[in-house]
């Protein structure tokens, strides 16, 4: 997996809270056995209108959010199922964080398994980033922060093992598998 | 636990029991095959074909490419080829063990209390009806569960969700569940692990308490779970997977003491008074907009999306839902498709017809339902009104397998959600009991169940 230290870009908002799975990527796209091309489901049913042409006012679909891996969202993103083929989608479209007030759990342990970041803010920069769509911002995994071209810095926490296999590319099985002999010794226990 | 959790890393939890379905499963099988792992211990996986495998009888894989598209269809195929590589014994086709991965869990005794229960879908709470802790996971952690038995947890929040009364004629534990989500809201239960306690509690039967367990996670929950009982073991005690003779009893003495202590502490608690609760319905496009069966829509309050979900729904604030014209009734998915489900449904049909122009499908949760639904004569009730009565699945739920609502079609259904386009595209969604969807499909609109009760 790629290690992931610092990016930049400029943000994309779709302001609207509880955005669930299904928006992300509709049921249709997950009859697939691979992981690929998901991007094309990415909010297939808000970014297309029922002849398949781009709906304008879309936000993912404005010239000026061309290139934007940073995707700000209202609260409680990605509830609803457990779908993995949201992160696949989000990543394969291009986004490398989402930013947010706040995610469902299921949701933000599967991103942080796919190098995407789902990162919390505070109520205040949310704001900020939902008013200036197309900030230019900056994370930084080893600093924990968000720099904002207009001169306003968030922190923020990441749960450090997530954070530490994200930095250094590692795949968390191999954590589990380290401890084999753990895992042998609690089955024998019954 | 293999191994507790410390501040750099997290706990390695050991899962007893893995259900797997082919929708979630096949990019984890195929990292297996790409790191050179098998799976651990296939005798604690449980495997069945639900979400994208059609209503319709499909005998053999030559109907399947009849029945269904291809995408759905290899999908299957992939499933059963990737049991066979692993050594998986999987509830297909030919099976009548077969079902919605939630329905068949208890069915067969796999699910008991003090187990940690996962799979790759996110209504695996509705294990928690039993005592266990049991909770959904995406495909990559199905494929850290198919290697190695175990998964990376932190310790999660508790939240007590206090019911108090009894249910009053007309009124289900489904409408208990979407009055706790109205009053949490979507995201009130994330980082908690629920548990449903009060008078309440201990009055539901199994089948009410996994409705309730099933929709922890549209509060944002990860998990819910009930303290197991008496109910709770007079359940299992018959099940084929159930421990028999000596270990029986030894397994009673061990789930007896699975309780919460009398003067424990929640993060975070609130009450629900059942006594004075009406059937609920939702008018929004999530779990949380929901009312009372005789209330008025709410005024567009300050969340943002509110008016754009009330525009999807084509639904006004101020006035009521009752009598609102519909196109479509579902019976049926892993919330309420067990058989005191399809009697609810049953008794309300029973004489009756469903209006003209209505389609009301109704899907038995597994086989097995299917095959005691139709001893005891429930499916001639349904078809006499009208409705249509399929095999086995998650069908109109989730319309990835053939089963949906039309585009702009509004739906009353007894699945767990209402989110735009979650039951086909366009779709819009109604979430309700089987007894309020039953009387709603006589009446060809929006209906109160205590007119029949």
């Amino acid at each position: 997996m790629e290690k992931i230290i610092q990016f930049s870009s400029k943000t994309v908002v779709l302001a609207v809270n509880d955005i669930d799975t299904d928006q992300i990527i509709p049921a249709r796209y997950l009859t697939v056995t691979t992981k690929d091309g998901l991007g094309e489901g990415l909010f297939a049913d808000w970014r297309f209108d029922e002849s398949g042409e781009k709906v304008e006012e879309f936000p993912l679909n404005q010239e000026k959010s061309s290139g934007c891996s940073i995707l700000v969202a209202g609260s409680n993103f990605g509830c609803g199922s457990s779908r993995e083929h949201a992160p696949w989608a989000l990543v394969d479209y291009g986004f490398k964080a989402i930013l947010s007030t706040s995610f469902a759990d299921i949701f933000k342990n599967n991103a942080l398994k796919n190098g995407l970041l789902p990162l919390s803010i505070s109520k205040e920069f949310h704001r900020m980033l939902i008013e200036n769509e197309g900030t230019e911002i900056t994370i930084s995994l080893e600093k924990m922060t968000i720099e904002s071209s207009n001169g306003m810095t968030e922190t923020f926490d990441l749960e450090p093992f997530s954070r530490y296999c994200l930095m250094n590319g590692v795949d968390q099985l191999g954590f589990i598998m380290k401890h084999e002999d753990q895992i042998n010794a609690f089955e024998n226990k019954g | 636990m293999v191994l507790q959790e410390t501040e750099e890393t997290p706990a390695i939890l050991y899962i007893d029991l893995h259900l797997i379905h082919e929708v979630t499963t096949p990019q984890a099988f195929q990292s297996l095959r790409d790191q050179g792992f098998s799976v651990r211990d296939p005798n604690k996986v449980l495997a069945t074909m639900d979400h994208s495998t059609p209503t319709l009888p499909v005998k053999s894989l030559r109907d399947l490419d009849i029945v269904a598209e291809k995408g759905p269809a290899d999908q299957i195929r992939d499933m059963i080829r990737n049991c066979e590589e692993f050594g998986i014994e999987l509830h297909g086709f030919d099976s009548d063990k077969r079902g919605i991965v939630h329905v068949i869990g208890p069915e067969l005794g796999a699910t008991q209390p003090g187990k940690t229960i996962v799979c790759g879908d996110s209504h695996t709470s509705t294990h928690g009806a039993f005592g266990a802790l049991a909770f959904g996971i995406g495909t990559t952690e199905v494929g850290h569960v198919l290697a190695s038995q175990c998964l990376l947890q932190r310790k999660p929040r508790t939240l007590a969700v206090n019911m108090n009364g009894a249910l009053k004629s007309g009124v289900s534990a489904k409408d208990i569940i979407l009055r706790i989500i109205q009053k949490l809201g979507v995201d009130g239960g994330v980082g908690h692990v629920i548990e449903y306690r009060g008078s309440t509690a201990s009055i539901l039967s199994l089948e009410e308490r996994m409705t309730i367990c099933n929709m922890s996670i549209e509060a944002g929950a990860r998990a819910g779970m009930f303290a197991p009982d008496d109910k709770t073991f007079n359940y299992l005690i018959d099940k084929p997977m159930s421990p028999k003779g000596l270990a029986w009893d030894q397994a009673v003495e061990k789930w007896s003491t699975l309780v919460s202590d009398d003067n424990c502490e929640f993060d975070k608690e609130i009450d629900i008074d059942v006594d004075h609760l009406s059937p609920m319905i939702t008018y929004g496009t999530n779990p949380g907009m929901a009312i009372q069966i005789d209330d008025i829509v709410p005024e567009s309050n300050s969340d943002l999306g509110y008016k754009k979900s009330l525009n999807y729904m084509q639904i006004e604030a101020g006035r009521p839902l009752l009598g609102k014209e519909i196109d479509v009734v579902f019976i049926g998915s892993c919330t309420n498709s067990r058989i005191s489900d399809l009697e609810d449904a049953a008794e309300i049909l029973q004489g009756q017809k469903v209006a003209n122009g209505i389609r009301a499908l109704i899907v038995p949760g597994s086989q097995a339902v299917k095959k005691e639904a139709e001893s005891l004569g429930l499916d001639k009730i349904f078809e006499s009104a009208g409705a249509e009565w399929r095999e086995s699945g998650c069908s109109m739920c989730l319309g990835m397998n053939g089963d949906t609502v039309g585009n702009g079609q509004l739906a009353v259904s007894t699945s767990n959600r209402n989110f735009e386009g979650r039951q086909g595209k366009g779709a819009r969604t109604i979430l309700a009991s089987p007894k309020t969807a039953a009387a709603s499909a006589i009446a060809g609109s929006v209906e109160d169940p205590r007119k029949y009760s």
